[in-house]
Protein backbone atom coordinates (compact mmCIF):
# COMPACT_ATOMS: atom_id res chain seq x y z
CA UNK A 1 0.00 0.00 0.00
CA UNK A 2 1.23 3.47 -0.86
CA UNK A 3 0.07 6.53 1.03
CA UNK A 4 -0.32 10.09 -0.16
CA UNK A 5 -1.93 13.27 1.05
CA UNK A 6 -4.79 14.06 -1.29
CA UNK A 7 -5.81 17.50 -2.50
CA UNK A 8 -8.94 17.08 -4.63
CA UNK A 9 -9.49 20.75 -5.45
CA UNK A 10 -12.94 22.34 -5.50
CA UNK A 11 -14.03 20.92 -8.81
CA UNK A 12 -13.26 17.28 -8.07
CA UNK A 13 -14.57 17.33 -4.51
CA UNK A 14 -18.05 18.81 -4.53
CA UNK A 15 -17.98 20.74 -7.76
CA UNK A 16 -18.72 19.94 -11.38
CA UNK A 17 -16.05 17.25 -11.63
CA UNK A 18 -17.25 15.09 -8.73
CA UNK A 19 -16.95 12.07 -10.97
CA UNK A 20 -13.24 12.76 -11.30
CA UNK A 21 -12.95 12.52 -7.52
CA UNK A 22 -15.00 9.31 -7.37
CA UNK A 23 -13.11 7.60 -10.17
CA UNK A 24 -9.78 8.74 -8.72
CA UNK A 25 -10.59 7.02 -5.44
CA UNK A 26 -11.98 3.90 -7.10
CA UNK A 27 -9.01 3.41 -9.39
CA UNK A 28 -6.50 4.21 -6.64
CA UNK A 29 -7.99 1.45 -4.54
CA UNK A 30 -7.38 -1.08 -7.30
CA UNK A 31 -3.79 0.12 -7.50
CA UNK A 32 -3.24 -0.17 -3.73
CA UNK A 33 -2.95 3.54 -3.27
CA UNK A 34 -4.43 5.27 -0.27
CA UNK A 35 -5.26 8.93 -0.81
CA UNK A 36 -5.81 10.64 2.51
CA UNK A 37 -7.64 13.91 2.02
CA UNK A 38 -5.93 16.96 3.49
CA UNK A 39 -8.01 18.20 6.42
CA UNK A 40 -9.67 21.55 5.98
CA UNK A 41 -7.91 22.48 2.77
CA UNK A 42 -8.89 25.66 0.94
CA UNK A 43 -9.32 26.56 -2.72
CA UNK A 44 -5.95 27.07 -4.48
CA UNK A 45 -7.27 30.31 -6.00
CA UNK A 46 -6.58 29.02 -9.51
CA UNK A 47 -5.87 31.47 -12.35
CA UNK A 48 -8.17 34.29 -11.09
CA UNK A 49 -6.29 34.76 -7.83
CA UNK A 50 -2.85 34.42 -9.36
CA UNK A 51 -3.80 36.97 -12.01
CA UNK A 52 -5.03 39.84 -9.91
CA UNK A 53 -4.04 39.20 -6.29
CA UNK A 54 -0.63 37.64 -6.45
CA UNK A 55 0.38 37.78 -2.80
CA UNK A 56 -2.97 36.42 -1.62
CA UNK A 57 -2.73 33.71 -4.25
CA UNK A 58 0.63 32.53 -2.87
CA UNK A 59 -0.85 32.63 0.63
CA UNK A 60 -3.84 30.49 -0.35
CA UNK A 61 -1.46 27.83 -1.62
CA UNK A 62 0.95 28.26 1.25
CA UNK A 63 -1.75 27.47 3.80
CA UNK A 64 -2.46 24.19 2.04
CA UNK A 65 1.24 23.40 1.75
CA UNK A 66 1.83 24.21 5.41
CA UNK A 67 -1.01 21.88 6.45
CA UNK A 68 0.35 19.17 4.15
CA UNK A 69 3.89 19.58 5.46
CA UNK A 70 2.79 18.39 8.90
CA UNK A 71 1.93 15.04 7.34
CA UNK A 72 5.21 14.61 5.52
CA UNK A 73 3.77 12.79 2.50
CA UNK A 74 3.71 13.84 -1.14
CA UNK A 75 0.70 16.01 -1.92
CA UNK A 76 -1.26 14.58 -4.83
CA UNK A 77 -3.91 16.38 -6.83
CA UNK A 78 -5.92 15.24 -9.85
CA UNK A 79 -6.47 18.86 -10.92
CA UNK A 80 -4.05 20.45 -13.36
CA UNK A 81 -4.85 23.94 -12.16
CA UNK A 82 -4.27 23.11 -8.48
CA UNK A 83 -1.09 21.35 -9.59
CA UNK A 84 0.33 24.33 -11.45
CA UNK A 85 -0.68 26.82 -8.75
CA UNK A 86 0.68 24.83 -5.79
CA UNK A 87 3.91 24.11 -7.63
CA UNK A 88 4.25 27.72 -8.64
CA UNK A 89 4.06 28.72 -4.99
CA UNK A 90 6.69 26.17 -4.08
CA UNK A 91 9.13 27.37 -6.71
CA UNK A 92 8.46 31.09 -6.26
CA UNK A 93 8.96 30.88 -2.51
CA UNK A 94 12.40 29.39 -3.15
CA UNK A 95 13.30 31.86 -5.87
CA UNK A 96 12.07 35.13 -4.33
CA UNK A 97 13.16 35.63 -0.69
CA UNK A 98 11.26 38.90 -0.37
CA UNK A 99 8.06 37.18 -1.39
CA UNK A 100 8.76 34.37 1.04
CA UNK A 101 9.17 36.86 3.88
CA UNK A 102 5.74 38.31 3.18
CA UNK A 103 4.08 34.93 2.83
CA UNK A 104 5.69 33.79 6.09
CA UNK A 105 4.35 36.84 7.84
CA UNK A 106 0.84 36.21 6.53
CA UNK A 107 0.98 32.52 7.47
CA UNK A 108 2.11 33.45 10.95
CA UNK A 109 -1.08 35.48 11.34
CA UNK A 110 -2.86 32.13 11.04
CA UNK A 111 -0.40 30.36 13.34
CA UNK A 112 1.24 28.41 10.51
CA UNK A 113 4.68 28.09 8.99
CA UNK A 114 5.91 26.50 5.81
CA UNK A 115 9.44 25.26 5.19
CA UNK A 116 9.14 24.39 1.52
CA UNK A 117 9.46 20.61 1.83
CA UNK A 118 6.21 19.39 0.29
CA UNK A 119 6.45 17.70 -3.07
CA UNK A 120 3.36 18.44 -5.17
CA UNK A 121 2.47 15.69 -7.63
CA UNK A 122 -0.17 15.22 -10.29
CA UNK A 123 -2.21 12.06 -9.95
CA UNK A 124 -1.16 10.91 -13.42
CA UNK A 125 2.50 11.21 -12.39
CA UNK A 126 1.88 8.99 -9.37
CA UNK A 127 0.08 6.40 -11.47
CA UNK A 128 2.61 6.11 -14.27
CA UNK A 129 5.82 6.65 -12.30
CA UNK A 130 5.22 5.31 -8.79
CA UNK A 131 2.95 2.45 -9.83
CA UNK A 132 4.13 2.11 -13.42
CA UNK A 133 2.64 1.04 -16.72
CA UNK A 134 3.26 -2.66 -16.17
CA UNK A 135 1.47 -2.82 -12.89
CA UNK A 136 -1.43 -0.86 -14.34
CA UNK A 137 -1.59 -3.23 -17.29
CA UNK A 138 -1.65 -6.15 -14.89
CA UNK A 139 -4.92 -4.85 -13.39
CA UNK A 140 -6.77 -4.68 -16.69
CA UNK A 141 -9.80 -6.97 -16.71
CA UNK A 142 -11.46 -5.68 -19.85
CA UNK A 143 -9.11 -4.95 -22.67
CA UNK A 144 -10.24 -1.81 -24.47
CA UNK A 145 -9.74 -3.58 -27.77
CA UNK A 146 -8.41 -0.80 -29.95
CA UNK A 147 -10.78 1.93 -28.78
CA UNK A 148 -9.49 5.06 -30.49
CA UNK A 149 -8.76 7.65 -27.83
CA UNK A 150 -7.41 11.18 -28.19
CA UNK A 151 -5.18 11.91 -25.18
CA UNK A 152 -5.88 15.51 -24.28
CA UNK A 153 -3.27 16.73 -21.79
CA UNK A 154 -4.15 20.43 -21.78
CA UNK A 155 -1.64 23.02 -20.62
CA UNK A 156 -1.12 23.15 -16.93
CA UNK A 157 -0.12 19.61 -16.15
CA UNK A 158 2.87 19.74 -18.49
CA UNK A 159 3.88 23.41 -18.32
CA UNK A 160 5.61 25.62 -17.32
CA UNK A 161 8.13 23.68 -15.23
CA UNK A 162 9.85 20.62 -16.55
CA UNK A 163 7.74 18.01 -14.81
CA UNK A 164 7.22 14.34 -15.40
CA UNK A 165 6.43 14.69 -19.08
CA UNK A 166 7.41 16.74 -22.12
CA UNK A 167 5.94 20.28 -22.08
CA UNK A 168 4.78 20.20 -25.70
CA UNK A 169 4.69 16.61 -26.83
CA UNK A 170 3.80 14.61 -23.72
CA UNK A 171 3.54 10.81 -23.89
CA UNK A 172 2.38 9.51 -20.51
CA UNK A 173 -1.34 9.41 -21.31
CA UNK A 174 -0.64 7.84 -24.71
CA UNK A 175 1.28 5.01 -23.05
CA UNK A 176 -1.35 4.61 -20.36
CA UNK A 177 -4.14 4.29 -22.96
CA UNK A 178 -2.11 1.74 -24.90
CA UNK A 179 -1.61 -0.21 -21.66
CA UNK A 180 -5.39 -0.47 -21.27
CA UNK A 181 -5.66 -1.90 -24.76
CA UNK A 182 -6.85 1.33 -26.33
CA UNK A 183 -5.28 3.03 -29.30
CA UNK A 184 -3.99 6.56 -28.64
CA UNK A 185 -4.50 8.47 -31.86
CA UNK A 186 -1.94 11.00 -33.08
CA UNK A 187 -3.16 14.29 -31.72
CA UNK A 188 -1.16 17.42 -32.59
CA UNK A 189 -3.25 19.66 -30.33
CA UNK A 190 -2.89 17.38 -27.32
CA UNK A 191 -1.30 20.06 -25.14
CA UNK A 192 -3.04 23.14 -26.54
CA UNK A 193 -5.31 25.28 -24.44
CA UNK A 194 -9.08 24.72 -24.08
CA UNK A 195 -9.71 28.35 -23.14
CA UNK A 196 -9.62 27.71 -19.40
CA UNK A 197 -11.71 30.03 -17.27
CA UNK A 198 -12.09 32.47 -20.16
CA UNK A 199 -14.98 30.27 -21.28
CA UNK A 200 -16.95 32.31 -18.75
CA UNK A 201 -15.80 35.82 -19.59
CA UNK A 202 -14.88 35.50 -23.28
CA UNK A 203 -16.89 32.56 -24.49
CA UNK A 204 -16.46 33.16 -28.23
CA UNK A 205 -12.72 33.04 -27.95
CA UNK A 206 -12.74 29.82 -25.94
CA UNK A 207 -15.28 28.07 -28.18
CA UNK A 208 -12.98 28.61 -31.13
CA UNK A 209 -10.05 27.00 -29.33
CA UNK A 210 -12.27 24.05 -28.37
CA UNK A 211 -13.45 23.61 -31.94
CA UNK A 212 -9.86 23.32 -33.13
CA UNK A 213 -9.20 20.64 -30.53
CA UNK A 214 -12.23 18.62 -31.67
CA UNK A 215 -11.22 19.01 -35.32
CA UNK A 216 -7.77 17.70 -34.55
CA UNK A 217 -9.08 14.74 -32.53
CA UNK A 218 -11.76 13.79 -35.03
CA UNK A 219 -9.59 14.09 -38.12
CA UNK A 220 -7.28 11.56 -36.50
CA UNK A 221 -10.09 9.10 -35.98
CA UNK A 222 -10.73 9.57 -32.26
CA UNK A 223 -13.93 8.07 -30.84
CA UNK A 224 -13.52 9.89 -27.54
CA UNK A 225 -11.13 12.09 -25.60
CA UNK A 226 -9.60 11.62 -22.18
CA UNK A 227 -8.17 14.34 -19.98
CA UNK A 228 -6.46 14.75 -16.62
CA UNK A 229 -8.02 18.18 -15.94
CA UNK A 230 -11.47 19.11 -14.55
CA UNK A 231 -11.59 22.41 -16.36
CA UNK A 232 -10.65 20.87 -19.71
CA UNK A 233 -13.28 18.17 -19.23
CA UNK A 234 -15.97 20.70 -18.41
CA UNK A 235 -15.11 22.98 -21.30
CA UNK A 236 -14.97 20.17 -23.83
CA UNK A 237 -17.98 18.28 -22.54
CA UNK A 238 -20.48 20.85 -21.23
CA UNK A 239 -19.76 23.37 -23.96
CA UNK A 240 -19.72 20.91 -26.85
CA UNK A 241 -23.30 21.84 -27.69
CA UNK A 242 -22.33 25.52 -27.69
CA UNK A 243 -19.50 24.75 -30.11
CA UNK A 244 -21.93 22.86 -32.35
CA UNK A 245 -24.37 25.72 -32.19
CA UNK A 246 -21.81 28.40 -32.93
CA UNK A 247 -20.01 26.62 -35.76
CA UNK A 248 -22.98 24.68 -37.15
CA UNK A 249 -21.05 21.52 -36.42
CA UNK A 250 -22.20 18.20 -35.02
CA UNK A 251 -19.44 16.96 -32.82
CA UNK A 252 -20.51 14.07 -30.65
CA UNK A 253 -17.32 13.21 -28.81
CA UNK A 254 -17.49 11.81 -25.28
CA UNK A 255 -14.90 13.39 -22.98
CA UNK A 256 -13.77 11.21 -20.09
CA UNK A 257 -11.46 11.69 -17.18
CA UNK A 258 -8.49 9.39 -17.67
CA UNK A 259 -9.42 7.74 -14.38
CA UNK A 260 -12.84 6.84 -15.78
CA UNK A 261 -11.25 5.11 -18.74
CA UNK A 262 -8.89 3.23 -16.41
CA UNK A 263 -11.88 2.24 -14.28
CA UNK A 264 -13.72 0.83 -17.29
CA UNK A 265 -10.69 -1.28 -18.16
CA UNK A 266 -10.38 -2.40 -14.52
CA UNK A 267 -13.96 -3.64 -14.69
CA UNK A 268 -15.33 -1.11 -12.19
CA UNK A 269 -18.99 -0.19 -12.21
CA UNK A 270 -20.60 2.78 -13.82
CA UNK A 271 -21.59 4.07 -10.37
CA UNK A 272 -18.00 4.03 -9.10
CA UNK A 273 -16.90 6.01 -12.09
CA UNK A 274 -19.76 8.46 -12.50
CA UNK A 275 -19.99 7.97 -16.25
CA UNK A 276 -23.55 9.29 -16.14
CA UNK A 277 -22.23 12.71 -15.22
CA UNK A 278 -20.71 13.05 -18.67
CA UNK A 279 -22.89 15.34 -20.72
CA UNK A 280 -22.06 13.91 -24.11
CA UNK A 281 -23.26 10.32 -23.59
CA UNK A 282 -20.49 7.75 -23.29
CA UNK A 283 -22.61 4.61 -23.91
CA UNK A 284 -22.15 4.67 -27.65
CA UNK A 285 -18.42 4.10 -27.38
CA UNK A 286 -18.20 2.31 -24.03
CA UNK A 287 -21.22 -0.03 -24.10
CA UNK A 288 -19.22 -2.99 -25.34
CA UNK A 289 -16.81 -2.77 -22.38
CA UNK A 290 -19.30 -2.30 -19.56
CA UNK B 1 23.03 62.15 -10.44
CA UNK B 2 21.66 59.53 -12.78
CA UNK B 3 18.67 60.73 -14.73
CA UNK B 4 15.63 58.51 -14.44
CA UNK B 5 13.09 58.37 -17.18
CA UNK B 6 9.41 57.45 -17.13
CA UNK B 7 10.37 54.19 -18.81
CA UNK B 8 12.82 53.32 -16.02
CA UNK B 9 10.20 53.65 -13.32
CA UNK B 10 7.60 51.58 -15.14
CA UNK B 11 10.11 48.83 -15.90
CA UNK B 12 11.18 48.88 -12.26
CA UNK B 13 7.60 48.51 -11.10
CA UNK B 14 7.12 45.50 -13.34
CA UNK B 15 10.48 43.99 -12.40
CA UNK B 16 9.57 44.14 -8.73
CA UNK B 17 6.84 41.48 -9.18
CA UNK B 18 7.93 37.85 -9.11
CA UNK B 19 8.55 36.87 -12.72
CA UNK B 20 8.46 40.47 -13.91
CA UNK B 21 12.22 40.88 -13.64
CA UNK B 22 12.72 39.11 -16.97
CA UNK B 23 11.43 42.11 -18.88
CA UNK B 24 14.99 43.48 -19.20
CA UNK B 25 16.23 40.31 -20.88
CA UNK B 26 13.83 40.29 -23.82
CA UNK B 27 15.47 40.31 -27.26
CA UNK B 28 12.17 40.87 -29.12
CA UNK B 29 12.47 37.63 -31.05
CA UNK B 30 8.68 37.25 -31.16
CA UNK B 31 8.64 33.57 -30.18
CA UNK B 32 6.07 34.23 -27.45
CA UNK B 33 3.76 36.01 -29.85
CA UNK B 34 4.09 33.31 -32.48
CA UNK B 35 3.25 30.67 -29.86
CA UNK B 36 0.35 32.43 -28.21
CA UNK B 37 -3.07 30.92 -29.06
CA UNK B 38 -4.72 34.26 -28.38
CA UNK B 39 -2.27 36.80 -29.80
CA UNK B 40 -4.66 37.68 -32.61
CA UNK B 41 -7.33 38.65 -30.06
CA UNK B 42 -5.01 40.98 -28.17
CA UNK B 43 -4.76 44.65 -29.06
CA UNK B 44 -1.00 44.33 -28.49
CA UNK B 45 0.88 41.06 -28.81
CA UNK B 46 2.87 39.69 -25.85
CA UNK B 47 6.21 40.84 -27.32
CA UNK B 48 4.76 44.25 -28.25
CA UNK B 49 3.63 44.72 -24.66
CA UNK B 50 7.21 44.27 -23.51
CA UNK B 51 8.56 46.72 -26.08
CA UNK B 52 5.90 49.27 -25.13
CA UNK B 53 6.55 48.86 -21.41
CA UNK B 54 10.26 49.39 -21.97
CA UNK B 55 9.42 52.55 -23.91
CA UNK B 56 7.55 53.81 -20.86
CA UNK B 57 4.08 53.57 -22.40
CA UNK B 58 2.52 52.80 -19.05
CA UNK B 59 -1.04 53.85 -19.74
CA UNK B 60 -1.23 52.15 -23.11
CA UNK B 61 0.13 48.93 -21.64
CA UNK B 62 -2.01 48.86 -18.52
CA UNK B 63 -5.23 49.72 -20.33
CA UNK B 64 -4.61 47.04 -22.95
CA UNK B 65 -6.91 44.03 -23.20
CA UNK B 66 -3.92 41.77 -23.98
CA UNK B 67 -3.09 40.39 -20.56
CA UNK B 68 -6.79 39.77 -19.89
CA UNK B 69 -6.86 37.49 -22.92
CA UNK B 70 -3.95 35.47 -21.61
CA UNK B 71 -5.04 31.91 -20.87
CA UNK B 72 -2.12 31.01 -18.62
CA UNK B 73 -1.27 28.22 -21.02
CA UNK B 74 2.46 28.79 -20.41
CA UNK B 75 3.44 28.03 -23.98
CA UNK B 76 5.32 31.34 -24.28
CA UNK B 77 7.11 30.64 -21.01
CA UNK B 78 8.47 27.25 -22.03
CA UNK B 79 9.56 28.53 -25.44
CA UNK B 80 11.19 31.86 -24.60
CA UNK B 81 14.89 31.62 -25.50
CA UNK B 82 15.72 34.10 -22.72
CA UNK B 83 13.93 32.18 -20.00
CA UNK B 84 11.46 34.98 -19.42
CA UNK B 85 8.38 33.98 -17.47
CA UNK B 86 6.04 35.67 -19.87
CA UNK B 87 2.90 34.27 -18.20
CA UNK B 88 3.94 35.69 -14.84
CA UNK B 89 4.68 38.96 -16.60
CA UNK B 90 1.09 39.00 -17.86
CA UNK B 91 -0.13 38.43 -14.29
CA UNK B 92 2.11 41.25 -13.06
CA UNK B 93 0.56 43.58 -15.65
CA UNK B 94 -2.93 42.52 -14.59
CA UNK B 95 -2.14 43.31 -10.95
CA UNK B 96 -0.66 46.70 -11.89
CA UNK B 97 -3.60 47.54 -14.14
CA UNK B 98 -6.00 46.89 -11.27
CA UNK B 99 -3.89 48.79 -8.78
CA UNK B 100 -3.75 51.81 -11.11
CA UNK B 101 -7.44 51.59 -11.97
CA UNK B 102 -6.62 51.20 -15.65
CA UNK B 103 -7.92 47.71 -16.37
CA UNK B 104 -9.56 47.43 -19.75
CA UNK B 105 -13.30 47.88 -19.98
CA UNK B 106 -13.35 45.95 -23.24
CA UNK B 107 -13.17 42.58 -21.58
CA UNK B 108 -15.25 40.94 -18.87
CA UNK B 109 -12.29 38.96 -17.56
CA UNK B 110 -11.33 41.36 -14.72
CA UNK B 111 -14.91 41.26 -13.41
CA UNK B 112 -14.96 37.46 -13.69
CA UNK B 113 -11.69 37.14 -11.74
CA UNK B 114 -13.03 39.56 -9.13
CA UNK B 115 -16.24 37.57 -8.57
CA UNK B 116 -14.27 34.32 -8.36
CA UNK B 117 -11.91 35.78 -5.76
CA UNK B 118 -14.73 37.25 -3.69
CA UNK B 119 -16.29 33.82 -3.36
CA UNK B 120 -13.00 32.16 -2.48
CA UNK B 121 -12.16 34.89 0.02
CA UNK B 122 -15.42 34.53 1.90
CA UNK B 123 -15.87 30.75 1.71
CA UNK B 124 -12.40 29.29 1.25
CA UNK B 125 -13.81 27.24 -1.61
CA UNK B 126 -15.41 27.88 -4.95
CA UNK B 127 -19.08 27.04 -5.44
CA UNK B 128 -19.14 27.00 -9.24
CA UNK B 129 -22.86 27.52 -9.61
CA UNK B 130 -23.09 30.51 -7.30
CA UNK B 131 -20.02 32.08 -8.83
CA UNK B 132 -21.19 31.76 -12.42
CA UNK B 133 -24.70 32.99 -11.68
CA UNK B 134 -23.34 35.94 -9.76
CA UNK B 135 -20.89 36.84 -12.50
CA UNK B 136 -23.45 36.66 -15.30
CA UNK B 137 -26.01 38.68 -13.39
CA UNK B 138 -23.35 41.25 -12.62
CA UNK B 139 -22.05 41.68 -16.14
CA UNK B 140 -24.68 40.57 -18.57
CA UNK B 141 -28.01 39.10 -17.41
CA UNK B 142 -28.90 38.41 -21.01
CA UNK B 143 -25.98 36.02 -21.27
CA UNK B 144 -27.12 34.33 -18.08
CA UNK B 145 -30.32 33.62 -19.93
CA UNK B 146 -28.47 32.11 -22.90
CA UNK B 147 -26.45 29.91 -20.58
CA UNK B 148 -29.53 28.26 -19.10
CA UNK B 149 -29.32 25.23 -21.41
CA UNK B 150 -25.70 24.58 -20.38
CA UNK B 151 -26.63 25.00 -16.72
CA UNK B 152 -29.61 22.67 -17.10
CA UNK B 153 -27.54 19.95 -18.73
CA UNK B 154 -25.01 20.20 -15.89
CA UNK B 155 -27.82 20.04 -13.37
CA UNK B 156 -29.44 17.05 -15.04
CA UNK B 157 -26.12 15.20 -14.89
CA UNK B 158 -25.69 15.94 -11.21
CA UNK B 159 -22.87 18.37 -11.75
CA UNK B 160 -24.21 21.56 -10.24
CA UNK B 161 -24.07 21.75 -6.50
CA UNK B 162 -26.02 24.61 -5.08
CA UNK B 163 -24.40 24.12 -1.70
CA UNK B 164 -20.82 25.27 -1.19
CA UNK B 165 -18.19 23.15 0.54
CA UNK B 166 -17.35 24.82 3.85
CA UNK B 167 -14.17 24.79 5.87
CA UNK B 168 -14.40 24.21 9.63
CA UNK B 169 -15.01 27.42 11.61
CA UNK B 170 -11.36 27.32 12.78
CA UNK B 171 -10.13 26.83 9.22
CA UNK B 172 -12.29 29.68 8.00
CA UNK B 173 -10.98 32.15 10.55
CA UNK B 174 -7.41 30.98 10.05
CA UNK B 175 -7.68 31.54 6.32
CA UNK B 176 -9.25 34.97 6.83
CA UNK B 177 -6.46 35.98 9.20
CA UNK B 178 -3.86 34.94 6.60
CA UNK B 179 -5.57 36.68 3.69
CA UNK B 180 -6.23 39.86 5.65
CA UNK B 181 -2.59 39.97 6.68
CA UNK B 182 -1.59 39.49 3.04
CA UNK B 183 -3.85 42.35 2.06
CA UNK B 184 -2.23 44.63 4.63
CA UNK B 185 1.20 43.75 3.25
CA UNK B 186 0.34 45.10 -0.18
CA UNK B 187 1.27 43.27 -3.39
CA UNK B 188 3.71 40.46 -4.05
CA UNK B 189 6.48 42.87 -5.03
S1 LIG C 1 10.01 34.88 -26.57
FE1 LIG C 1 11.08 35.86 -24.83
S2 LIG C 1 12.78 36.99 -25.74
FE2 LIG C 1 11.37 36.48 -27.43
S3 LIG C 1 10.03 38.29 -27.60
FE3 LIG C 1 9.00 36.86 -26.21
S4 LIG C 1 9.67 37.46 -24.14
FE4 LIG C 1 11.08 38.43 -25.60
S1 LIG D 1 0.42 32.02 -21.36
FE1 LIG D 1 -0.83 33.74 -22.11
S2 LIG D 1 0.57 35.03 -23.28
FE2 LIG D 1 1.56 33.04 -23.01
S3 LIG D 1 1.08 31.89 -24.87
FE3 LIG D 1 -0.47 31.36 -23.32
S4 LIG D 1 -2.17 32.80 -23.68
FE4 LIG D 1 -0.37 33.62 -24.74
Amino acid sequence: MRYYTYFPGCSSSEGGAKAYGWSTQAVSKVLDIELIELDDWNCCGSTPYSSIEELASFCLSARNLALAEKRGLDLVTPCSSCYVILNRTNSHLKEYPQLKAKVDEALAAGGLEYHGTVRVRHLLDVFVNDIGYDEIRAKVKINLGGLKVAPYYGCQMVRPRPSFDHPENPQSLDKLIAGLGGEPVPFPLKSRCCGGSLIISEEALALELIRKIFDSALSNGAECLVTPCPLCQTNLDAYQSRVNHKFKANFNLPVLFFTQLMGVAFGLSDEDLGLKTCIVPTERVLAKYL
Amino acid sequence: MEKRTRADTFVEEISASPGGEGICLCIQCGTCTASCPNADRMDHTPSQLIAMARAGMKEEVLSSNAMWHCLSCYLCTVRCPRGIKQTDLMHALECLAIREGLSSGRTRTPAMYRSFNDFVYSLGSLPEFGFMTWFYMLTNPLRAFRMIPVALSLLRHGRLSIKARRLTPEGTSQLKAILDKAESLGGAS
